[in-house]
């Protein structure tokens, strides 16, 4: 069986390689193959959705090229680093200087207020904030009169605002969103994705987001399906519609094969 | 429900580890000191019944050789002839006459062997067969003649004695040197205790502790059929008046009453601060289960939802209660038996006293008494939080709703803790203002002010704590200013944990200060008062000085003034008041006595020197008069010579000569003798009062510095005894820590999971719980230091009147270890909950709802 190297669809830096990527999870019998074989560039100031049935390893897929998760065999690189050699400590560090993350869940410091919260990365590493930089990403956000609150007096769209401005903050060579969208209503959603795709756009920011939503996936320049560990196809300049037929398609492989 | 109830148990094992454990050690603690008390007594028992063991008929005589109206009667005990009247009675086998007194040997450098209480001499009064039953020789034989000793097995041991070896035994006369002829054991408890034995023949005996030809006591031996109580009716005749005569089962049953008694008081002491490790470990498991519960509300809503009544869900937690109860309760007494066990080989070991053999006693009151009192502790912690359980709506089950609001107003809390702190602190004053009388008043005060603090320590700790972030967040960073934040993230929880080490801290400093100033008065007065180089005085404290020794002092070279400290009474207006007899001429340079009327010289005129504060209750003044009666029931009428500044603790209120003190008693008692050497407090100084007094081993000699260091060595044993007793509900209070600690980890899964990802390395995250846990401990350890402070303060204030040259101290260096110690404390307590939020995995921590 061969495989594809996906790559962008123009000659363009790689901001992160995924290289023969493997993960494996168990042994024998019980054994899961959660990745088989992927090899993956994510293009520098790209949007890229990964896309996938649920058990289709893409949420793994981005754990492993986010350095939060070990592989069993391949290789990733993140910019020049390669993270299969790197320690516990030395991954750490990486992910807090070179990458920014938006969970599901918000995941906010309950007793920090949002600008708090907004610098944590920053204030880990024990850098000092960009003042203006850090001025325009709020301004994008839009939450200059909420710097003050803590996330319980905030609503789910506020504080995943807050969440996407502590990503852009320290301003990482990528980011990674996992289904950033998946707790919001559609309204909030299509605001934090508006925001993921202008910090792309105009701030010439790398973002890399797992989903299942085709609408959310439309707002990525690129989106790469996944099933069953493995990357099936890929779509340049996605629509929601578009996204839909693919899925569609794949749905009623997996259930005729 | 029960079945639920026990499902829960077991899910929830680990988080119920430290509830367990708490309780366990609770638990053991009773239970151990109920075994250890309980086999000490019936061991004791066992011993002395021993001891009686043949013994048909006891008697004893203390008599007097003066009546009560001092008319001579001639009978200082039982003689010879009352002996062989006694053995001529009917049934009688054989009669032992005993009598007995101190005995100290000295060991090669004239040191005292064994504990000065502790050292006896007696006769050996061989019977029929030519031996005494109580005493099975092991080497050599008994004493036969004058200058001739035996000594028990242990203090030959430490001596390095061998049979034919001189060896100098000193009685309350001067020390004399004795041949060994044997070394016996003997089931003597004083001997068994650690104390020394001498068996000298019986006429030196007598002459040494009594007079020739006089017992103290006989043990009478009855012949196979014979009657111990028809023995003792005919014996009774006998006897001279002031001899008391009983069977040897009357004694026994007497002598186990009265270990018994003082078991159970040494019982209630150690049960009293079992009682307070309980009651810090009552706040670790309303900890515990108000966090099982607020976990399980959806559960619980759910219960309600599906029809069950409000009584069944509390019910059903208090069932899980108890189950913990009775778990913890059972590995509790378990423990408890190995810990008496344990306390028996500590007490051989380190104190050198030997335990009487005999069974471990597990009483059934001992098992009832510890799992009643497991289950009890545990079922009454959880009651509030079961009973809130019940106020749990079902709705809650649909909701998303998981955790209830930690915010809930605190205003009814903070206004009953202030009232209660208030009075407290207002019963308190009250008491200091009461002085002496006052002292219940403080300790009921001190415990409303400690309960109202711990009331009221959520709304302390807010400030308390945010007080020291900005210093947590400059030393220690990000993990310094999360871990403040954290710390008083749930102000109830952190309140409880604080406050069980702050009631063991306040407890452990009101002692180390009371004691500490304690010894400083005495320190202070011993430096200030006393004007003497050395004290002497029977070794162990106990007896009095022969009359001689301040004879003999006087005479020898190189001793510039001595005194008797002679310790008597004096009747005035039918009541008895203490005395001292001093000597005239030389107590002045001897004692630091300030005279505020009169002359001290008029003591060597027969005048009475009366001290300040008993002069001014009787109405007495220099010049005056005092109608006394003299222990031999002479009548005088005496001149105030001289009124002094109370030394209290050096004089008696009432100072006389003691030439005439000493003529009006038989045996005068002289506890102490003061002298001051023309060397001062040196070596040269020293050696020339041991000289003096021949190098007498129970004699000792103690120099300014040595009465010093006495004091401060039985205030620190007194401390360390305390801080161990403490230690347990210490330990107790550190589980708490853990618990709270694990608790938070486990609520903040998530978050921790998110630090992870944006970028906090382990170390840091590491840091961050071992700051909370410290600036938890250090929360309560401040705050038990400073109530600890006041109530040693206000408890002060009740006896410092009692208490010459009592005074606050407060003694840094032991509080600045405290504090440091509960710096280390929550360093250790975090250790576990530390690493296992290093390890958390951050996805699945990420994707814990």
């Amino acid at each position: 069986m061969t495989t594809t190297h996906y790559a962008p669809h123009t000659a363009q830096a790689v901001a992160a390689r995924a290289t023969g990527l493997s993960k494996v999870y168990g042994q024998g019998e019980t054994q899961v193959v959660a990745l088989d074989n992927v090899s993956v560039d994510f293009g520098r100031g790209r949007f890229t959705a990964i896309m996938g049935p649920s058990g289709s390893g893409k949420s793994t897929l981005m754990h492993c090229v986010a350095g939060l998760d070990t592989f069993t065999s391949g290789s990733v690189r993140i910019g020049d680093t390669e993270l299969g050699s790197l320690k516990d400590k030395q991954l750490t560090r990486l992910r807090r200087d070179k990458i920014g993350f938006i969970f599901q869940a918000f995941n906010l410091l309950p007793t920090l207020t949002a600008l708090e919260n907004i610098t944590l990365p920053m204030d880990i590493a024990g850098r000092k904030a960009d003042q203006q930089w850090l001025d325009t990403v709020i301004e994008m956000v839009g939450l200059s009169g909420r710097l003050g609150h803590r996330p319980t007096q905030l609503s789910g769209g506020q504080q995943q605002r807050v969440a996407v401005a502590r990503a852009l903050a320290s301003r990482p060579e990528i980011i990674f969103g996992d289904e950033p969208t998946g707790n919001l209503d559609s309204r909030s959603g299509a605001e934090v994705l508006g925001f993921l795709r202008n910090s792309v756009r105009e701030l010439g920011q790398t973002v890399v987001m797992v989903t299942h939503d085709p609408v959310a996936a439309s707002y990525a320049d690129r989106v790469v399906f996944l099933a069953d560990g493995r990357i099936v196809d890929e779509m340049h300049g996605p629509t929601a519609d578009g996204v839909l037929d693919r899925m569609k398609a794949f749905d009623a492989k997996g259930r005729t094969s | 429900m029960f079945r639920t109830a026990l499902r829960n148990v077991l899910a929830h094992k680990a988080r119920l580890l430290m509830t367990v454990l708490a309780v366990t050690l609770g638990v053991a603690f009773v239970s151990g000191t109920l075994v250890f008390t309980d086999t000490l007594s019936k061991a004791l028992s066992g011993q002395s019944a021993k001891s009686y063991e043949g013994v048909a008929v006891s008697v004893s005589s203390y008599g007097t050789a003066r009546d009560e109206n001092g008319v001579k009667e001639g009978d200082p005990g039982i003689s010879q002839q009352v002996l062989d009247k006694v053995k001529a009675v009917k049934g009688v086998d054989t009669v032992s006459g005993r009598v007995s007194g101190f005995a100290g040997v000295g060991d090669e450098n004239g040191k005292l062997i064994g504990t000065g209480w502790a050292n006896q001499g007696t006769n050996y009064a061989p019977v029929k067969d030519g031996k005494d039953p109580r005493y099975a020789f092991t080497e050599g034989g008994g004493p036969a003649s004058a200058g001739q000793i035996a000594l028990d097995r242990e203090t030959a041991r430490k001596g390095a004695y061998k049979v034919g070896d001189k060896v100098r035994v000193a009685t309350n006369g001067p020390v004399k040197e004795y041949t060994l002829t044997g070394v016996f054991t003997t089931d003597d408890g004083q001997v068994n205790a650690g104390g020394s034995m001498v068996l000298f023949d019986t006429p030196t005996a007598q002459a040494l502790y009594l007079q020739p030809g006089f017992y103290r006591e006989l043990s009478v031996s009855a012949k196979p059929g014979a009657s111990a109580d028809q023995l003792l009716a005919d014996i009774k005749p006998l006897l001279g008046k002031n001899a008391t005569a009983k069977t040897g089962a009357e004694l026994a049953a007497e002598q186990a009453k009265a270990i018994e008694q003082q078991m159970s008081g040494m019982s209630t002491g150690l049960l009293i601060f079992a009682g307070i490790s309980l009651f810090v470990g009552i706040f670790l498991i309303y900890n515990t289960f108000t966090m099982l519960v607020a976990q399980r509300t959806k559960e619980l809503a759910l219960l309600r939802a599906v029809g069950a009544a409000r009584g069944q869900v509390i019910r059903s937690v208090l069932a899980e209660a108890g189950v913990v109860g009775v778990v913890s309760a059972t590995i509790g007494l378990v423990s408890g038996i190995g810990l008496a066990i344990g306390m028996r080989g500590l007490m051989e070991t380190a104190f050198d006293a030997k335990m009487p053999a005999g069974d471990l006693v597990v009483a059934p009151g001992t098992v009832v008494a510890a799992v009643l009192i497991g289950v009890v502790v545990t079922m009454i912690a959880a009651l509030l939080p079961a009973w809130r359980t019940g106020r749990i709506p079902p709705v809650a089950a649909m909701g998303s709703a998981h955790l209830p609001a930690t915010g809930k107003s605190l205003v009814l809390r903070n206004v009953f803790g202030g009232v209660l702190g208030l009075l407290g602190a207002g019963v308190t004053f009250l008491g200091v203002s009461q002085g002496s009388d006052g002292r219940y008043t403080v300790a009921a005060g001190g415990f409303f002010l400690m309960l109202g603090l711990i009331v009221l320590l959520p709304l302390l700790s807010k400030p308390v704590i945010a007080a020291v972030r900005p210093l947590l967040s400059r030393l220690f960073g990000v993990p310094g200013k999360l871990a403040a934040q954290n710390a008083v993230r749930n102000p109830r929880r952190t309140a409880v944990t604080a406050a069980s080490l702050a009631i063991g801290l306040t407890l452990v400093t009101a002692m180390s200060v009371i004691g500490v100033s304690m010894g400083k008065a005495v320190d202070r007065m011993s430096t200030d008062k006393l004007k003497a180089d050395y004290k002497v005085s029977m070794s162990g404290g106990i007896g009095s000085l022969d009359k001689s020794v301040a004879e003999t002092l006087a005479k020898a070279p190189g001793i510039k003034a001595v005194s008797p400290q002679t310790a008597g009474y004096l009747k005035i207006n039918d009541t008895f008041k203490s005395a001292s007899g001093v000597n005239p001429a030389t107590i002045g340079q001897l004692l630091n006595v300030e005279v505020v009327g009169g002359d001290l010289a008029a003591l060597g005129r027969g005048e009475v020197a009366v001290a300040e504060k008993t002069a001014r209750s009787a109405g007495l003044s220099a010049g005056s008069t005092v109608d006394v009666g003299y222990e031999d029931g002479t009548k005088a009428k005496l001149k105030v010579g001289a009124v002094y500044k109370d030394l209290d603790g050096l004089l008696s209120p009432y100072v006389l000569d003691d030439k005439v003190l000493s003529a009006h008693s038989e045996e005068p008692y002289i506890p102490e003798v003061y002298v001051k050497v023309a060397a001062g407090e040196s070596k040269a100084g020293e050696k020339a009062v041991v000289d003096a007094l021949g190098n007498n081993p129970a004699i000792t000699v103690a120099s300014r510095q040595d009465m010093r260091n006495e004091m401060g060595g039985l205030v620190n044993t007194a401390l360390n005894i305390m801080y161990g007793l403490l230690g347990m509900a210490l330990i107790i209070s550190v589980l708490g820590v853990v618990n709270t600690l694990a608790m938070s980890v486990f609520e903040r899964t998530q978050e921790i999971g998110m630090l992870r990802a944006v970028g906090l390395d382990r170390g840091r995250v590491k840091n961050m719980i071992r700051l909370e846990s410290v600036v938890i401990s250090l929360f309560g350890a401040v705050l038990g230091v400073a109530v600890g402070g006041f109530l040693a303060w206000a408890g002060g204030k009740t006896f410092s009147k009692s208490v010459p040259g009592y005074e606050l101290v407060l003694p840094f260096d032991r509080i600045g270890v405290f504090v440091l110690l509960a710096a280390v404390v929550g360093v250790l307590a975090a250790m576990w909950p530390a690493r296992s939020a290093a390890r958390l995995n951050m996805l699945t921590a990420i994707k814990t709802e």
